[in-house]
């Protein structure tokens, strides 16, 4: 039944993608079988699925063979609706026509990953997050200035902080410098309250053993506060690795060397030339899914202990 | 203790400020204050030292610092010129008027609103359809998780350059975005919502004969308002982002995001930074909204 499932899928699929651009719109004839086929293309992707998510979730295979499963079948019907309906390509390009660009303008692209991520992100992010957490750590020791700092920047995270991006593209330059000085701000509130509510998770039972075995302030904070807080600290890594992005790519839009993925974007939406500003989307998409990987897996191994960890 | 697996929520959980807090942040406001006009002083004064002191020998630090907090284009303005400048652009120019900060603080806030209410029903109708089918948690969940690692405001440029090319311009783009943004927060939040009902309450409404569409009004939505409301306050900061980037590739028409746009073209740093403190005061009016809302609705339950 499951070989014959898929076996009716890539016929159904071959036959579909040798079907003429604007088939749907084209006479009688083939625009019915374009839409039987379309049809029976869903009915197939739908059995498939629900036969895909039935089994015991067991082991990453299954875990991962279901979403990747829905995601080819949503390029496919992608690709197919923009072929049969022949999609203007400044409304829609279809995925074959982004994987075309991605590979013509491959080396376009790669300065600009060189310029937007690893300079504008990386930097910005380490930069942000690290002056986070060392105020976060500072701070932590005047209970005073903690229940003055922690009301202001939770109110920060309902800011849009993404619009300072333009003054510091006038204060730093139009270089990766800017974009990585809109990074740091938009990083540091996350780890800021994240660091402080972390630091104060640790028990008393923990600290008291501590200070029993006459652990002073930085040995305590070292060998139990810090370890602790690390769920924390990783859970506004991830959060900032988003942010830090979004602050990039923003920042580009307000004026930048011609190089960068936010500038790429904005300039190639302007010449709608749609299939490059796709494929600069899809850098970075898989850059951003990438860091976050990245920093989880880091976590796994030095959060080893923490029970969610272990459980999964 | 949350959970290190937890999902990757967009922004920090919000601190609950309390009357014991008042001066702590009151000194903390003060010395933010004290420390912006040293800023303005010290970036402004290599600018008015050549323009204006320099053919006036023999001045001192009486004569710069004056001249430091009122410059035309300062690098830094100091805070009393961002106030002048908000108050005098309300005050001086009709609502109608495109120089009235008003006027582009409603552009914004409409488009963040509609939006909101888009996003909002998506999120809803996404995390029902989740709770109740097994195949979309499996193959749709992952990606709608996964979507969040993307820089998903990279596609404002698309969706505006798209939808213009269809005819549509105006609110329903730029709301388009500020739903993609806001949609994620309230899905996974009702996700958990809805399945936070025990074994013990299901039995339960099964032993009142109970059909699906009775469980689901009388007992699942229930239990999902408190995770509803938090997702909320986070989705319509997130829409507000959503619609200030999404004013940028427009050409800047209205909006406040237009305004950072045209005060980063022209060099006029007063007005930048209207817009700046403008937008952080309707982020915070917004979610004070949201939170009102929330108190309203669910009395006796949380703060």
């Amino acid at each position: 039944m499951n070989a014959l499932l898929a076996l009716l899928s890539l016929a159904g699929i071959w036959t579909a993608l040798q079907l003429p651009v604007g088939v749907a719109s084209a006479g009688q004839p083939w625009r019915w079988a374009f839409f039987a086929l379309l049809l029976a293309l869903v009915v197939l992707a739908v059995a498939t699925l629900r036969r895909l998510a039935a089994l015991p979730p067991k082991g990453w295979q299954v875990r991962f063979a279901t979403p990747l499963l829905f995601g080819l079948w949503v390029l496919l019907f992608w690709e197919l609706l923009t072929r049969g309906f022949d999609v203007p390509k400044v409304l829609l390009p279809a995925p074959s026509v982004v994987w075309a660009s991605l590979l013509q303008g491959a080396p376009t692209l790669q300065t600009d990953f060189v310029q937007t991520v690893l300079h504008s992100v990386l930097i910005g992010l380490a930069l942000g997050s690290g002056l986070g957490f060392v105020v976060g750590v500072l701070i932590d020791r005047s209970p005073f200035l903690q229940r003055g700092l922690l009301p202001v920047a939770a109110l920060a995270s309902t800011v849009p902080l993404v619009g300072v991006a333009p003054i510091m593209v006038m204060w730093f330059g139009f270089d990766w410098h800017s974009k990585a000085a809109v990074v740091v701000v938009m990083t540091f509130f996350p780890m800021l309250v994240n660091t402080l509510a972390g630091l104060a998770a640790s028990g008393h039972m923990e600290r008291d053993l501590m200070r029993s075995y006459g652990a002073g302030y930085w040995r305590t904070l070292w060998s139990l506060r810090i370890p602790v807080a690390l769920p924390f600290i990783f859970n506004a890594l991830k959060i900032n690795s988003t942010l830090a992005l979004i602050g990039a790519i923003v920042a580009e839009f307000f004026g930048s060397p011609v190089s960068g993925l936010g500038f790429r974007i904005s300039t190639e939406a302007a010449r709608l030339n749609m299939g490059l500003v796709w494929a600069a989307i899809v850098v970075a998409a898989v850059a951003g899914s990438l860091l976050y990987a990245a920093l989880e897996w880091v976590e796994r191994r030095s959060t080893f202990w923490h029970p969610s960890i272990r459980m999964g | 203790m949350t959970s290190a697996a937890a999902l990757p929520r967009p922004r920090a959980a919000a601190a609950t400020p309390s009357t014991s807090s008042v001066l702590p942040v009151l000194t903390v406001l003060g010395a933010l204050g004290v420390v912006w006009y040293a800023a303005a002083a010290w970036l402004n004064a290599p600018q008015v030292i050549e323009r204006v002191l320099s053919d006036r020998p023999g001045w001192g630090l009486a004569d710069l610092l004056p001249l430091t907090w009122s410059m035309e284009r300062p690098v830094l303005p100091a805070p009393h010129q961002v106030a002048l400048d908000m108050w005098r652009s309300i005050v001086d120019w009709p609502l109608d008027s495109p120089r009235s900060l008003l006027f582009h603080t409603g552009v914004t806030a409409a488009s963040t609103l509609v939006g909101f209410v888009m996003g909002t029903l998506l999120g809803l109708c996404l995390a029902v359809a989740i709770v109740h089918s097994r195949t979309l948690d499996r193959s749709l969940f992952p990606w709608i998780i996964a979507s969040q690692t993307v820089p998903v405001l990279a596609i404002a440029p698309i969706v505006i350059v798209a939808l213009g090319s269809m005819g549509l311009t105006g609110v329903f783009p730029k709301s388009v975005i500020s739903m993609y943004l806001c949609f994620f927060p309230v899905t996974v939040a009702m996700v958990k919502g809805l399945r936070s009902p025990g074994v013990m309450e299901l039995e339960l409404m099964h032993t009142y004969a109970a059909s699906a569409g009775h469980t689901f009004w009388k007992l699942r939505v229930p239990a999902s308002l408190p995770f509803l409301f938090p997702s909320l306050r986070v989705g319509i900061a997130a829409a507000l982002v959503g619609a200030i980037v999404a004013e940028l590739p427009t050409g800047a028409q209205a909006g406040l995001g237009a305004r950072l746009l045209t005060g980063s073209y022209y060099g006029n740093t007063v007005q930048i930074w209207s817009a700046l403190v403008m937008s952080a005061l309707l982020g915070l009016a917004l979610t004070g909204a949201v939170a009102w809302t929330e108190r309203r609705l669910t009395p006796g339950g949380r703060k």
